[in-house]
């Protein structure tokens, strides 16, 4: 086994750390205050060919597949959660539902504008009724001629306020359910009877914007049907697999910038007249910390390689979310106790990181859907069905 | 044993939860949101007699026992940790360093106008060098004729700049990490300024304050306690404080546990409402058994308070559960929203990151923890090393 990244993606960690460090890092703590990443850094991005990272050349991507992608959402959250989320809705779910199960006309119509980052995109799956329970979404997409009618509403969704395409799941047979009776769709800012609400007020990821979709009878081209008709819940699940490995990675990230922040603040702050270093209760915590980044590293990048060389992944990817959004919650709420009353202080960038951190326990499905589906993987192989 | 409440108890009881769920409620919210600390509601609570529950009706207060008063603290937290934690420095601290150390004359010029609330009060020990160990402390008081002149900074001041009166720990250079001085400094004392706020992750209608004290002059009469016993009179304060968190903490967690019941009851997934899932329901059920061991911990600590006897190390006890208690609940609970629990909109995320703070306001949980076990070590010969607050 040979555990070294490839000379490529040891260089685009290289070129990413360096950029987050000098036009994220800096810029974290006003994203969280105004709510925007700003424009310029968005185009940075797009110029070193972020927002299309994981896709093949020929759709305008760079080709550095699942590890690359997964890299680049590890140094990206590192150093702000909240441009990372944008990235990571974009690439992750949108773009990725395309890319996985469009058809070659529609990945060559929407993939290059996406992969240049001229266009941002989202994945418009949860609705006020369907969280958990994806499969109960009420969208409806009536067929009429040559085009479908979509009417209803989508919620929560990433980039909702600022995207320009949005891959939708909709209802198109409601008596199949979503095996043969669910649609998806590529819908586009600007068609009539589309429309975002206003950014949801949020406890963190104040520079990722959230919000309310509403489908008023829009008009969308039998040619924007993503994938096969009937089949659209089976994209969406296999979308949200991999964008569950990305998000570990993600976590990931966050994780090791709070032990680089603990390790750093127990080294200068002196109690007792030694520094906090010396305490054995903070260097356990810093052990514990260093452990569970290193399990969750190891889970995370095999899980890519998994995704890259074609195999199955889903249990693996199930687990990477899970354990990664814990080990990411855990290790940056010790890294605030470590700091003391300055933890809980907005001037200092540790609160930021605990309240952003904590959607990722939730989103991309609760952790608790991660516990069904990854028992329901291995209960499927002993040959047991279970459900939620 | 009996563990119920005495009939006065219990009326009082009624009186603080229908202020709780009448008053403290309606402005929790916007106490959090525009960080605003809530003074017409403390005018209402100060109306009632409920800024000097336990202090003597000689002095002002209701003179009730701290049980009883553990019980307010606990009802308000159920809604507004800020509110509560308010009530818990201006009272805990502030009020109850001059009834145990004060002289009858600093008595009766500040503890009536306290139990009363006609001010606030405010208890001004951390440093920037001095946090876990307190008694690292630099704040300087030198005696010079009839007064003090106090110098240094204190930091993380709560109610700071809401605060009448402030409560000073200083040291006493002759005397080095073994004695410290109390103070009690008028707001408008010469030399006294309040400085920055600091803005929180939660409490966020608490006011943290720096505190500049420079060439702060202080009359004799002010400083109080006995010589040689400082610490002893802050370890006093110390404790009392640490059995108030356990009750605001006890109410935190409360009030977590109502809204992730009434989320689950409400919210229907899968065909049904999430209450009726075995995960959820494992969620209520430890988060019932915490609330229920930290309800015990916290009556009997106050009890024993109240008794006379020693219960420092019971009030350390409660304080550290206390605090992990309130952390699980309000996690589990804004769990239990799903999405919704990281809106603003609902107020399980309030809670979230109100409770944070209690694992390290007044000790945080890793030296508390070690403090637990020193009684043990030291009845077999074992000292703690550090020396720890």
């Amino acid at each position: 086994m040979d555990f070294t990244f490839k000379p490529e993606h040891r260089a685009l960690r290289r070129m990413f750390r360096e950029f987050a460090e000098e036009e994220l890092r800096p810029r974290a703590k006003e994203v969280d205050r105004t709510g925007q990443v700003l424009p310029e850094v968005l185009k940075m991005m797009a110029e070193l060919g972020m927002f299309g990272l994981p896709f093949p050349q020929e759709y305008g991507g760079v080709g550095a597949g699942d590890t690359g992608y997964c890299i680049l959402l590890e140094e990206l959250n590192r150093a702000c959660a909240s441009t990372a989320t944008i990235v990571g809705a974009h690439i992750g779910i949108a773009a990725m539902s395309i890319y996985l199960d469009g058809s070659e006309d529609l990945k060559r119509r929407y993939l290059p504008d996406l992969a240049a980052g001229r266009k941002i995109g989202a994945f418009a799956l949860t609705e006020p009724n369907a969280g958990s329970d994806a499969a109960g979404i009420q969208l409806r997409a009536t067929l009429e001629g040559d085009s479908y009618f979509l009417d209803g509403q989508k919620m929560w969704i990433t980039n909702g306020p600022i995207a320009d395409v949005y891959a939708v799941l909709a209802v198109t047979d409601a008596s199949l359910g979503p095996r043969g009776g669910h649609t998806c769709f590529v819908v586009e800012r600007g068609w009539e009877g589309f429309s975002s609400a206003r950014p949801e007020r949020k406890m963190g990821l104040h520079g990722s914007p959230t919000s309310a979709l509403s489908f008023d009878e829009v008009r969308v081209p039998k040619e924007n049907v993503l994938g096969q008709v009937g089949m659209g819940f089976v994209t969406f699940m296999k979308t949200l697999d991999i964008g569950r490995v990305s998000l570990g990675a993600a976590t990931l990230g966050g994780a090791q910038a709070a032990l680089e922040a603990a390790v750093r603040w127990a080294r200068i702050r002196k109690q007792f007249g030694r520094p906090l270093a010396h305490l054995q209760a903070v260097e356990f915590m810093i052990a514990d910390m260093a452990t569970e980044i290193e399990a969750l590293r190891s889970l995370v990048y095999r899980t890519a390689w998994l995704v890259d060389t074609g195999q199955p992944f889903t249990r693996e990817a199930g687990m990477c979310k899970l354990y990664g959004s814990e080990v990411a919650s855990r290790c940056i709420d010790r890294a605030l106790q470590i700091h003391g009353a300055l933890g809980l202080s907005r001037d200092f960038h540790l609160e930021r990181g605990w309240r952003d951190s904590r959607i990722t326990e939730i989103f991309e499905g609760t952790n608790e859907i991660q516990r069904i589906v990854i028992a329901g993987n291995i209960f499927q192989e002993a040959g047991v069905r279970i459900r939620p | 044993m009996d563990f119920s409440l005495s009939e006065e108890q219990q009326m009082y009881l009624g009186l603080f939860n229908d202020f709780a769920a009448n008053e403290v409620a309606r402005v929790a919210e916007v106490t959090d949101r525009e960080e605003a600390p809530p003074l017409e509601l403390l005018k209402k609570a100060a109306a009632q007699g409920f800024l000097g529950v336990p202090i003597p009706e000689q002095y002002g207060g209701a003179g009730l026992d701290f049980l009883s008063y553990t019980l307010l603290l606990e009802a308000v937290a159920r809604h507004c940790l800020s509110t509560a934690v308010t009530i818990a420095i201006h009272t805990s601290l502030a009020s109850m360093a001059l009834l145990l150390a004060g002289s009858e004359t600093l008595k009766e010029r500040y503890l009536t106008r306290l139990a009363s609330g006609e001010v606030l009060g405010s208890f001004m020990l951390t440093e920037p060098e001095a946090g876990t160990d307190a008694r690292a402390l630099q704040t300087a008081a030198c005696r010079e004729n009839g007064h003090y002149r106090v110098n240094g900074i204190k930091t993380w001041v709560s109610n700071g700049e809401l605060a009448g009166l402030h409560i000073v720990v200083a040291a006493t250079p002759a005397a080095g990490r073994k004695d410290c001085a109390m103070f009690a400094l008028e707001k408008a004392a010469p030399g006294l300024s309040v400085g920055y706020r600091e803005p929180t992750l939660g409490l966020r209608g608490l006011t943290l304050n720096t505190v500049y004290l420079e060439d702060c002059w202080v009359p004799a009469e002010n400083r109080f306690g006995e010589e040689g016993s400082g610490w002893e009179v802050v370890d006093r304060l110390v404790d009392l404080f640490r059995e108030s968190l356990a009750a605001v903490s006890l109410g935190a967690a409360e009030g977590a546990l109502e809204l992730g019941l009434r989320f689950a009851v409400e919210r229907k997934q899968f065909g049904i409402a999430i209450a009726e899932k075995d995960a959820i329901q494992a969620y209520f059920g430890d988060t019932k058994v915490d609330i229920e061991s930290l309800r015990h911990l916290v009556h009997h600590a106050a009890w024993l308070c109240d008794a006379g006897r020693e219960f420092s190390q019971e009030a350390s006890i409660a304080k550290y559960k206390g605090a992990l208690v309130a952390k699980e609940a309000a996690n589990k609970m804004l769990q239990i929203h799903g999405g919704y629990g990281f809106s603003e909109e609902y107020a399980i995320s309030r809670f979230h990151r109100d409770v944070r703070a209690l694992r390290i306001l007044g000790g945080a949980d890793e030296a508390l923890r070690q403090q637990i076990a020193a009684p043990e070590l030291a009845r077999r010969g074992v000292a703690l090393k550090p020396e720890l607050y």
